[in-house]
């Protein structure tokens, strides 16, 4: 299953390593990772894959919200087939 | 692959442009709950529906995370309850079994407290319009609805001489908390069967024993990405409202799918609506504003809501396999708060409000009038409305509040949702004779349409 992340923030250290590190705990791998400003907010997207016996993905939606709200960032996963039915025909 | 700046945009629409998901509305059918008795039937009532959508709360909450897009609203709807209740008519058993079963599930809203009289009314149907303004007052959850015409049955005016009556009894029972129980009942032509959208919402006879319907929103994504061609004529208009009703219904078909799979239910249809909320950036009457009015309410206002409702269809059609309720744009008053503006500075009339409504979704929806209206212009109200929709071969509803100890220039907070209004001024020319008279107005002709 493939999911996109993004974190939508100010920049700072450690914002990679925070959240590849709870992706690594959780057993998702990263498959992509590039990072823009957009209106001044540094913003992260992450192709992430997940493994059979990784949680689901509310779950590490809820992980991820925590983390974020822990560094101020706005972070947030959303399952691959949303963007594919938005924008794709 | 889907690129950094599609993901961005799909972002953006759900993080600062409101793109929701309005409702995802599982239909029961209780066909099969009618008991020898009503405590029988109720408690059938009572368990199918608990037993039929007790995951809906927390499978949509999950559907929420898994894309994350916000789903605001599960909700129910249910067969006509003047059917099930037919054979003992102590409906309020019913409402009361519908009412505990919404709370126990965690649904805010159950629908379907609802007769279908276009043609005439039996005597258990007529029980149960009876019983709407107590049905609405001891509950909390319940909503309500009555069909009175059709384009085919033509218009049952003894009917909707009766519900100027009961709207005000509504509003009487239910003074004490802004007459709320009236925003909680919707008179319709030409009903639709599988609406997911309260207070309308009914389960029909001719869908399957649980159904998943999804409405979608998305006011705010349009009104931003007007904003991206201050100077595009109406044909870039159309286009680009086009475009982002395509995209904003997609979601709602993969929710929609994904909610029926999940519960093992059928998947029903997609509601394609511009269903705006009280918050600011959610708003249909922005839209029209941004396309090039002053304030809604003034002229131009009813043409642009004619290209708005026709491009959000058109755009939307492709991208739902099915698509059916009251798909449009709807203008409800009080949950708006470009609406509530206008009929604030006076920009916007009831008279105007009407004739909105020829060319968009639902109808006079969500405004609150004088407290001491009397019935019968409430009922002529209901019947003017209701001849836009015969006639023009739509569905068309009311939903008016007139709100018990209030009166022109003051305003009405219902909470929620349902938002806040200014009262808005009704004409006191008596249109009594007129209703008394009761009996049908017949089905229009379809040819030599003028």
């Amino acid at each position: 299953m493939k999911a996109f992340i993004t974190v939508i923030g100010a920049d700072r250290i450690g914002i990679i390593a925070a959240v590849s590190g709870l992706l690594a705990a959780e057993k998702i791998n990263i498959e992509d990772i590039s990072q823009t400003i957009l209106q001044g907010n540094f913003t992260m997207i992450m192709a992430v894959s997940f493994s059979e016996d990784a949680k689901p993905i509310d779950e590490i939606a809820h992980l991820l919200r925590e983390k974020g709200d822990e560094m101020g960032l706005d972070i947030s996963i959303r399952h691959m087939a949303i963007f594919e039915a938005m924008h794709r025909i | 692959m889907i690129n950094k700046y599609e993901i961005i945009e799909t972002v953006q629409m759900i993080n600062e442009r409101h793109l929701d998901i309005r409702t995802i509305t599982m239909g029961v059918s209780l066909l099969d709950c009618i008991g020898t008795t009503s405590k029988a039937t109720a408690r059938k009532v009572y368990d199918k529906v608990v037993r039929s959508a007790k995951d809906l709360v927390t499978t949509g909450d999950k559907i929420g995370e898994m894309y994350g897009v916000p789903i605001v609203n599960k909700r129910v709807s249910v067969t006509p309850i003047s059917l099930i209740g037919a054979s003992h008519l102590n409906y309020l058993d019913l409402a009361c079994a519908l009412d505990k079963a919404a709370a126990e599930i965690g649904v805010n809203f159950i629908g379907g407290y609802t007769a279908l009289v276009q043609k005439g009314a039996t005597a258990y149907e007529t029980a149960l319009i009876e019983s709407i303004p107590e049905a609405l007052s001891i509950t909390k959850r319940v909503c309500s609805s009555v069909n009175v015409a059709s384009t085919r049955a033509g218009i049952n005016m003894n009917v909707i001489c009766r519900l100027g009556e009961i709207i005000r009894r509504t509003a009487i029972a239910t003074a004490s908390e802004s007459s709320i129980g009236c925003a909680k009942f919707v008179v319709f032509a030409n009903a639709v069967e599988d609406n997911p959208f309260m207070a309308g919402a009914f389960h029909g006879v001719g869908e399957g024993d649980r159904i998943i319907n999804v409405g979608v929103s998305g006011p705010g994504v349009v009104k931003t990405a007007l904003e991206s061609i201050p100077d595009g004529n109406l044909d870039d208009v159309c286009e680009i409202i086009k475009r982002t009703a395509f995209k904003v219904t997609r979601v709602g078909q993969l929710v929609a799918q994904t909610a029926a799979k999940m519960l093992d239910a059928q998947f029903g249809i997609v509601d394609l609506s511009l269903a705006p909320t009280p918050a600011a950036g959610d708003s249909v009457a922005r839209i029209l504003e941004e396309i090039g009015l002053e304030q809604v309410g003034g002229a131009g206002t009813t043409a642009c809501l004619a290209l708005l409702n026709d491009a959000v269809k058109k755009g939307g059609i492709m991208a739902s396999s099915h698509v059916g309720g009251l798909s449009g744009a709807f203008i409800p008053v009080s949950e708006d708060i470009g609406m509530i503006e206008a009929a604030d500075s006076g920009a916007l009339s009831l008279e105007k409000l009407e004739a909105m409504t020829a060319v968009c979704s639902v109808g006079l929806d969500m405004i609150a009038i004088p407290g001491d209206t009397p019935a019968e212009i409430i009922s002529a109200i209901i019947a003017d409305e209701i001849s836009i929709g015969v006639v023009n071969n739509k569905t068309t509803a009311v939903r008016l509040i007139p709100v018990i100890g209030k009166d022109v220039g003051e305003y009405v907070e219902f909470g929620g949702l349902l938002g806040h209004a200014p009262i808005m001024k009704v004409s006191k020319i008596s249109p009594k004779k007129f209703i008394s008279r009761g009996g049908r107005i017949a089905a229009p002709l379809h040819s030599n349409r003028n």
